[in-house]
């Protein structure tokens, strides 16, 4: 077919600029969602295949006594909505009362471990006086301080807390220690040629150069939190996802324990996106630092 | 070009310096008995075999270590503490990596008192005159080795110090760049008239920057201290000529000077 020679204002059509970006950015966020949903799905089809075969797997592990997924899944949607029994829709109330004392007892360790932990990193005196109590307490399991914790403290949320409190301050505490020790001797030289005091040094130099080593600290001791909870919550509590699954456990319900396993795991995975969203604000976008 | 105010050089006096360390196999001597005039605004090199003092002496002419005993006075005043008035280029620069260009350049003002505002302007002064005004807002990470050297200098200079000190500072730089970056100095160094001290392997980037020479020897691996051996000033009209004959002499005198020494371990 001959084409008339027009004028070049009815020109063939253009490429069309929008949809040539939209596709590609939907394709990868559509591959990115199928990377992460992989394996679970993977895992859970197996799950769903070992409880149906009733599986016997290595370590004493029957699977006759395992719940299916969809017997989890129906569980999970009863605790969050539901009214058929005595824990249909009591989920939303476990899970804040959960997270109000994950929040409390790692806010409270992060505030107290950063700064002793920058402290001790630097100076060999507070280090030393430091070092061996430290070192003695951190292997003590949080299931060992509970009891005591019960006597001192008492029944409910401040026990619970000060459980929290000491699982999440090590972790911390170490990490800070390292990133506050590694600090390279080069900028703490450069610093004080170019007029800084020592003490500002520590907020100008020490700080920002240990942020990646606090940060690992942070997301490790805000998961651990999440570890103690169920340990945590056995202090006379009836509220919370860790007091659920040990009600549960009682009752032998392995469906709302498992449901209640999942709910943490989630807690967990999203606060700790939170924290590190938190971070990368604080920190804008800075290179060096989160 | 922008115009800077030139800020005085200071002289320094180094008389019967001596610097021992401690280790383990007993007190090492590192330099022994220094004597050295620097009159204000000269550029001097010092050259020498690896471990003849050098670096040393220049971290004692900042204040990172202090002398077992001698005098080392910088502008007549004793050298006690690193500071501003003595500047450091390191050869790994010694850039904050979580600021930017213009914000490492003004850090040093900043500690030393003067405003964000005005902080601010003098580090773009100084960005200006190391040419690097177009990468101001990016981070040292995003700047080749050149780059980052260049505003590690301006860092330095934005504090106006009487003395400048440089630990071979191009040595982790390739050819072509460290090239520019000797012409670079020249030419700071020409408008700015501080006092400058550069520690160097090159014998040819001593002669095509400096004053006068000086070459150190001895170090641990000659078992003496460190000393001067010879001190030789460099009598050429600016900018030099490398391939000169005149240029050539100088560096042959020098390096003969250093091989000797090396030669008769």
């Amino acid at each position: 077919m001959t084409a008339t020679t027009e004028a070049p204002t009815a020109a063939a059509p253009r490429p069309a600029e929008t949809t040539v970006r939209s596709p590609s950015r939907l394709a990868k966020h559509a591959k990115n969602l199928l990377f992460v949903v992989a394996l679970p799905l993977v895992l859970v089809g197996l799950w769903a295949l070992a409880v149906r075969g009733q599986w016997n797997l290595p370590l004493g592990i029957d699977m006759r006594f395992v719940p299916s997924p969809w017997a989890v899944l129906v569980r999970t949607w009863d605790l969050a909505v539901g009214s058929s029994e005595a824990t249909s829709g009591s989920l939303w109330r476990h899970t804040a009362a959960s997270t109000l004392r994950v929040a409390n007892g790692f806010v409270i360790a992060a505030f107290l471990a950063v700064p002793i932990g920058l402290l001790m990193g630097r100076i060999r005196f507070v280090m030393g006086l430091f070092d061996s109590t430290v070192s003695l307490l951190r292997p003590i399991p949080v299931t060992a301080w509970a009891p005591l914790a019960l006597l001192l403290i008492g029944f409910g949320d401040r026990s619970t807390i000060f459980l929290i409190l000491i699982a999440a301050f090590f972790p911390i505490l170490i990490n800070t220690i390292a990133g506050a020790a590694n600090v390279s001797p080069r900028l703490l030289e450069a610093a004080a040629m170019l007029g800084t005091p020592a003490w500002k040094s520590f907020f100008t130099v020490v700080l920002p150069s240990s942020m990646q080593s606090i940060t690992s600290g942070l997301r490790v001791g805000l998961g651990l939190s999440w570890v103690v909870l169920v340990v945590g919550e056995t202090v006379g509590i009836r509220t919370g996802l860790g007091a659920l699954i040990t009600q549960a456990r009682d009752m032998s319900r392995t469906d709302i324990i498992i449901a209640g396993m999942i709910v943490i795991g989630i807690a967990g995975l999203l606060s700790d996106r939170l924290l590190t969203l938190c971070l990368r604000l604080v920190t804008r976008g800075r290179p060096g630092l989160v | 070009m922008t115009t800077i105010t030139t800020a005085l050089g200071a002289p320094i006096t180094v008389a019967d310096l001596t610097k021992t360390f401690p280790s383990e196999a007993g007190p090492v001597t590192a330099l022994s008995g220094l004597d050295l005039d620097i009159a204000a605004g000269e550029f001097i090199a010092v050259v020498g075999a690896s471990g003849c003092g050098k670096s040393t002496l220049l971290r004692m002419l900042a204040g990172f270590e202090l002398p077992t005993s001698g005098i080392l006075e910088v502008g007549g005043k004793t050298v006690t503490a690193p500071g501003p008035d003595r500047g450091v280029v390191f050869q790994d620069y010694g850039l904050f990596p979580w600021l930017t260009v213009l914000e490492n350049v003004a850090y040093g003002p900043k500690q030393n008192g003067a405003s964000r505002k005005e902080a601010a302007e003098r580090a773009e002064r100084f960005i200006d005159l190391v040419g690097l005004t177009r990468v101001s807002n990016r981070f040292p990470s995003q700047l080749s080795g050149g780059m980052q050297q260049r505003v590690a200098i301006a860092h330095v200079l934005c504090n106006e110090p009487a003395l400048m000190l440089m630990d071979e500072p191009f040595g982790a730089l390739d050819a072509l760049t460290r090239g520019s970056m000797q012409r670079e100095l020249q030419r700071i160094h020409h408008e700015m008239g501080t006092t400058t001290v550069f520690v160097t392997h090159s014998v040819e980037e001593a002669v095509y920057l400096a004053d006068r020479v000086i070459v150190m020897a001895g170090g641990i691996s000659h078992g003496r201290p460190g000393y001067i051996k010879a001190t030789v000033a460099v009598e050429l009209d600016r900018p030099r000529d490398v391939n000169a004959a005149q240029f050539n002499d100088y560096r042959r005198r020098i390096s003969g000077l250093i091989e000797h020494d090396s030669d008769s371990e």
